[in-house]
């Protein structure tokens, strides 16, 4: 049996990491912290590697299925009987991919900021904060109980916004990670009400019982979250695709996306690790853990699933071809690839072959942090020697950065689905998925799996061909070891990640999954891929007007796209001018003037009417005497009237 | 010659009683308010003198009762007195209407 | 362990205050009193817990009886049960943080200290005593040194604050009052709790007592519409004074709804449990709301206690064991959290002279401390995991979702919907203050002093040990929630 030590350990280094720096990084091991948070994240990733192996080699497979283990259980906060959130570690294919995934590429990032961050003011405080995330990144996937998943997911939301606000003194940083929490909380709200509604049927908060109970045709709790129902649709399939809400929110799907392009704002390894790797696949685990109820029990849930993916996955490409800073290029284009995850997932069906989309996804999930997370460090390189974000000031660079260049380039042929880069395994099954099950969405898919191609290059082409590049700044150099090293390592992986034969590992029931490689099938997708980066070649390699032609004969479309379909204006119009204006200012009103005007009403009416009747206390004596002898003597004739 | 009954006391102790009241309403000087005081207790005291006698003639509760108001009386002449002198000092007058200071 | 001493301690300090020469010395007093109580405190709790592992099965324990009033059958009667304990510990942190919070203080500096000890001696006596009209008496005590704190060491309109929450507080009293003596009248003369408990109140004594206890206590804890006192009272009290104001005194008032009020009138409970869940979600929703226009830090901070208040009332309104167990765990994690908030406000408005957010910026810069702080008790506010936040109000949603009817139910995802409003207001007011540029006149700020890092340690450590392992709080608290289920039932 595996021992829970070691994975306690994966995720208490990060911990230890956070504390550490937290407390003491910023008056005593400055200069040390980078160096002591990555020793101490690399041993975490070799735990997590040797824990990967033990599950998928040794004690996992249990008669050809993969065994979902709860390898540590703590009761944290008990409601009522049965219904307890406890901690805990539960260990399955996905879990065990998940850490390798999430330490490997914190494990980068940690090496890289070494030399990207150098000499940075609060050095000690970044990689605390990276500690948390990661910490609470590895307590979100090894999460056995439904409420343990939520609360590492509001953590990563907090350690995304710390993150994303790093640079504190920049106006719009500050903006962008409000922006951030704010919408990834909104969606957080419907994650919280699905986890209610589902744990009221399933009177259950664990995941395993949780799933077992709502997929179980004779469970009492399902029969009555199927019937029970409001405004038409189930309990069950509200509560799925609500928890699908607060997934859809973390990995920004339409229309609650919105947070990432401005996400940017942060250091650029923070982008590779939170918000191209790691944080923002966590919607996509979250579906995928709760896999069996949804395809199972709420097919109609699924949908919502498929649907909103594909939409995300187009709509994004298309903001992707027109945007210019070349990480906000990159965070549409990680969009896009969530999306491709999702209705991979939503596509899919519980077990045997139709599981194929759940394996797709997960394997795309798998390479796509690989070439992403390069993707981004890649982008960090080329804005540490140009110190801009917009592709138009640079140009050129292939000779000044030859190592980016070629990891960059790998990475976009990796991403385009090129032969045989990683991204072209995983991608061909999501295809292949889609094409069993809903030909709609793999029209769509296929059209914008060209339409990546396309930007990828069109971003690879602007960087290191077009123009040639001035330097104004003395320094020239591509970043030392430190940044390079992590590049080439993820490069390496981007290459080749695609070889391993996922489906034996992850499929949706545990069981070996064999997809078969059908060549044919391959064609279209390669074809058009190879169309999106000789199109991207065509226009961008040398520095020429069509691109510009070709926009203003789109004019209002380009516009549209460039401005990311106003969603960001829709956004404010409602949170500035109805929230604030026709909620807030109302209710502020209304508490100062009515319901204070009330309690100072009384204390006016009582004012006035003393004001009235002071003159009675005069002051005179005679004139009190004589009040009193009136009393007195209606006093005496009211006693003699009673008596008599 | 007639002894006087209790009514007759009783008229005189009446009498007394509403010089007394008339006295303290109309005067301003505060020492004639205070000697008007005066004569409203010493009309009960009549009172309870005459009560005593001529109700309960075995029984000194009403001599006591009278002997106690006219301790009372002195302590509370005595009070007042030190007042009105204070009075006059700060307001250079013991008149009535002037000293209204304590009033809302 | 007996009782008494918890009202002893505070009246020794307070004497001992009084005849001391020199400031320091008053301080020091006032510090070494209120950390005997909060070591009581703990010891009280330690004692608690071993007494129940012993196996000590009675509703109330270290219970004591003097009479002090035989013909109106007026009892010194003490005794605590887990709510009680929460409680206690809950306002011997908030003590010690308002004790070191007003180190400061030079203006009548042994009358404050004075003021502050008579404060949770009233406190104490309110959570402990299981005579009503003793009850009663603490309740007026804790409310009357508020007047004068506020009114003599307060700031801005401070003399219409204290007016408008004496006034308000006075008339929740009389409302008291008069439920308690109509209480006291129906059951046969007896204050005690106990004795009252075992009585079956008549229905129309609790049809008519039920809305006057309720609305007398809730008129402490910011029952909508009367919670306009709070914003007032807050903003305009020194900080120790908003500390005990929001930490403490908006307790006494919740607990006295869930101890007098509803355990004690389960029928009259269950009648107006609808208008009570209508009344805590508007304030919850629309406190919310309104706090979101709010630029003055004070007024955001008070603001947003009407709004988690409302958690407090709609956890007892929800009348089920998860519930009120939430609505007592919110009331310990919002006093330690608000009484954490005051501080950081108190500590920034001592440096920039300000308390308008618009007017400040950047200070994570210049008072690291003091902003971290900041962050992590707005965090808290909102509800982040870890935090204390977080587990109350989780606990009250998921004692709330057990009604599976739709009025309910809409009311839960109301009170849920409002944690996203206070992400909003909250991120915004951290947002400007902490973060963006800095200003150049805030260039010098110094961080926090060795007492205001004390007060936050001492608070921190409350937040952070429900936030972080929540089962011994709950495991306090909801055997005293179950004996109240018990009643309701």
């Amino acid at each position: 049996m595996p021992n829970p030590t070691y994975i306690l350990l994966i995720l208490l280094l990060p911990l230890a990491s956070f504390l550490l720096m937290g407390l003491l990084g910023r008056s005593y091991i400055k200069n040390a912290s980078g160096l002591i948070s990555t020793a101490m994240l690399f041993v975490a990733t070799c735990l997590a590697f040797y824990v990967a192996y033990g599950y998928f080699f040794m004690y996992g497979n249990v008669q050809d299925v993969y065994q979902k283990l709860i390898l540590f259980d703590y009761t944290w906060l008990e409601f009522s009987k049965g219904l307890s959130i406890n901690m805990g570690i539960l260990l399955d294919p996905i879990t065990a991919m998940m850490l390798v995934v999430v330490t490997l590429i914190s494990l980068m990032v940690h090496i890289y900021s070494l030399g990207y961050m150098k000499g940075e003011e609060r050095f000690a405080k970044y990689y605390s904060f990276l500690g948390l995330f990661t910490f609470s990144m590895l307590g979100l996937v090894v999460a056995s109980n439904i409420f343990q998943m939520y609360i590492f997911w509001e953590l990563v939301g907090v350690s995304s916004f710390l993150l994303i606000g790093y640079y504190f003194e920049k106006p719009s940083a500050v903006a962008a990670c409000k922006k951030a929490f704010i919408v990834t909380r909104f969606a957080d709200l419907g994650f919280l009400i699905g986890i209610l509604i589902l744990s009221f049927y399933a009177g259950t908060l664990d995941f395993n019982t949780l799933v077992q109970r709502l997929t179980s045709p004779a469970s009492m709790g399902l029969k009555t979250a199927v019937a029970s129902s409001f405004l038409g649709i189930s309990a069950l399939t509200w509560g799925m695709v609500l928890v699908f809400v607060g997934g859809a929110g973390k990995s920004a799907m339409f229309p609650l996306h919105i947070w990432l392009p401005d996400a940017m704002e942060g250091p650029t390894p923070v982008s590779a690790l939170i918000h191209a790797a790691t944080m923002v696949v966590a919607g996509v685990f979250l579906v995928a853990r709760l896999f069996p109820v949804f395809a199972i029990s709420a097919p109609d849930a699924l949908h919502v699933v498929a649907y909103v993916g594909v939409l995300s996955a187009l709509f994004a490409a298309i903001i992707a071809c027109t945007q210019t800073d070349i990480k906000r290029v990159l965070a549409f284009s990680t969009m896009s690839q969530l999306g491709f995850m999702m209705f991979a997932l939503g596509v899919s069906t519980y077990g045997g072959e139709g599981g194929l989309g759940y394996t797709a996804s997960m394997f795309h999930l798998f390479t796509h942090a690989l070439f992403k997370a390069l993707l981004f460090l890649g982008a960090g390189a080329v804005i540490h020697l140009v110190h801009s974000n917009d592709i138009q000031h640079m140009g050129g660079l292939r000779k000044q950065m030859p190592i980016t260049h070629v990891t960059f380039l790998i990475a976009c042929l990796a991403i385009s689905g090129v032969p045989p880069f990683a991204g072209f395994f995983s991608k061909e099954e999501i295809l292949l998925a889609a094409f069993q099950h809903n030909p709609t969405i793999y029209w769509i898919a296929l059209l914008t799996s060209g339409l990546t191609a396309f930007y990828m290059f069109r971003l690879y082409f602007s960087i290191f061909w077009n123009k040639s590049y001035h330097s104004h700044s003395e320094y020239h150099g591509e970043g030392g070891f430190a940044m390079m090293m992590p590049m080439v390592l993820l490069a390496v992986g981007a290459a080749v990640a695609g070889f391993i034969p996922f489906g034996k590992f992850v499929s949706s029931d545990g069981k070996t999954l064999i997809s078969e490689f059908h060549w044919q099938f391959s064609i279209a997708p390669v074809a058009l891929g190879i169309a999106g980066i000789l199109t991207a070649m065509w226009l961008y390699k040398k520095q020429n007007s069509k691109p510009d032609a070709i926009a203003s004969s789109l004019n209002a479309w380009y516009k549209a796209a460039y401005h990311t379909f106003y969603m960001d204006e829709l956004y404010l119009f409602i949170t500035k001018k109805i929230l604030f204006n026709v909620v807030g200012r109302p209710a502020a009103w209304f508490d100062k003037n009515v319901v204070d005007g009330m309690v100072n009403a009384t204390g006016n009416t009582t004012q006035i009417i003393s004001e009235k009747i002071k003159g009675f206390q005069s002051g005179k004596v005679q004139d009190y005497a004589i009040y009193f002898l009136a009393g007195a003597i209606a006093l005496a004739v009211c006693g003699m009237y009673i008596w008599m | 010659m007639m002894q006087p009954g209790l009514y007759h006391i009783l008229f005189v102790s009446v009498a007394l009683f509403f010089i007394g009241v008339f006295g303290f309403f109309t005067r301003r000087n505060l020492i004639t308010m205070l000697m008007s005081v005066e004569l409203i207790l010493n009309s009960v005291n009549l009172n309870f003198v005459a009560f005593n006698k001529y109700l309960w003639a075995d029984k000194l509760d009403g001599l006591f009762f009278t002997i106690f108001v006219i301790a009372i009386a002195a302590a509370e002449a005595a009070i007042a007195i030190a007042i009105i002198i204070n009075l006059s000092r700060n307001f250079q007058s013991i008149d009535v209407e002037k000293t209204d200071e304590m009033k809302f | 362990m007996n009782l008494l001493v918890l009202l002893l301690v505070p009246i020794i300090t307070a004497l001992a205050v009084l005849i001391m020469r020199h400031n320091n010395l008053v301080r020091w007093t006032a510090f070494i009193g209120s950390s005997i109580q909060l070591l009581l405190s703990l010891g009280l709790y330690y004692a608690f817990n071993k007494a129940r592992a012993q196996g000590e099965t009675s509703q109330m324990l270290f219970e004591q009886k003097t009479n002090l009033f035989n013909s109106w059958n007026i009892s010194l009667h003490l005794g605590v049960d887990g709510i009680s304990v929460a409680m206690i510990l809950l306002t011997s942190f908030v003590v010690v943080a308002g004790v070191l919070m007003s180190w400061k203080v030079e203006k009548m500096t042994k009358e404050f200290f004075l003021l502050l000890m008579l404060l949770s001696m009233g406190a104490y006596g309110f959570f402990i005593s299981l005579d009503l009209f003793v009850l009663f008496f603490f309740l007026e005590v804790a409310v009357i040194p508020k007047y004068l704190l506020i009114g003599i060491w307060g700031s801005g309109k401070k003399e219409d604050s204290a007016n408008k929450l004496a006034l308000m507080l006075m008339g929740g009293s009389a409302l008291v009052l008069l439920g308690l003596l109509g209480i006291y009248l129906s059951a046969g003369k007896t204050f005690d709790l106990m004795q009252l408990s075992q009585l079956q109140l008549p229905i129309r004594t609790q049809m008519i007592c039920y809305p006057l206890l309720f609305v007398g206590f809730g008129i402490f804890t910011a029952l909508f519409p009367f919670h306009t006192w709070v914003p007032d009272g807050h903003s305009s009290a020194p900080t120790a004074g908003s500390m005990f104001l929001a930490g403490i005194s908006m307790k006494l008032g919740g607990y006295g709804c869930l101890r007098v009020a509803t355990y004690l009138m389960p029928e009259g409970a269950h009648a107006y449990a609808n208008i009570v869940i209508v009344l805590s979600t508007i304030a919850i929703f629309y406190g919310a709301f309104a706090t979101m226009m709010q630029t003055d830090l004070k007024y955001i901070n008070a603001y947003s206690s009407v709004s988690h208040c409302g958690f407090v009332l709609l956890g007892i309104g929800m009348l089920t064991k998860v519930a009120i167990t939430g609505a007592v765990m919110q009331m310990v994690s919002h006093g330690l959290m608000t009484a954490l908030f005051f501080a950081v406000i108190g500590m920034i408005y001592e440096r920039t002279h300000t308390r308008q957010v618009n007017e400040m910026g950047g200070l994570l810069k210049v008072m690291p401390f003091t902003i971290t702080l900041l962050f992590i008790v707005g965090f808290c506010s909102l509800g982040l995991p870890g935090l204390s936040g977080f587990v109350a109000e989780m606990t009250i949603f998921m004692g709330a979702w057990e009604h599976p009817d739709t009025f309910h139910r809409v009311a839960t995802v109301m009170a849920c919907m409002s944690i996203v409003v206070t992400a909003v207001y909250i991120l915004r007011a951290v947002g400007k203050t902490a973060m963006g540029p800095l200003k150049e006149q805030y260039n010098h700020l110094s961080d926090a002093t060795w007492n205001e890092k004390l007060a936050a340690i001492v608070l921190m450590i409350g937040i952070l040990a429900i936030g972080l392992a929540p089962g011994w709080l709950n495991q306090l608290v909801s055997p005293g929630a179950d004996v109240i289920m018990q009643k309701l039932k």
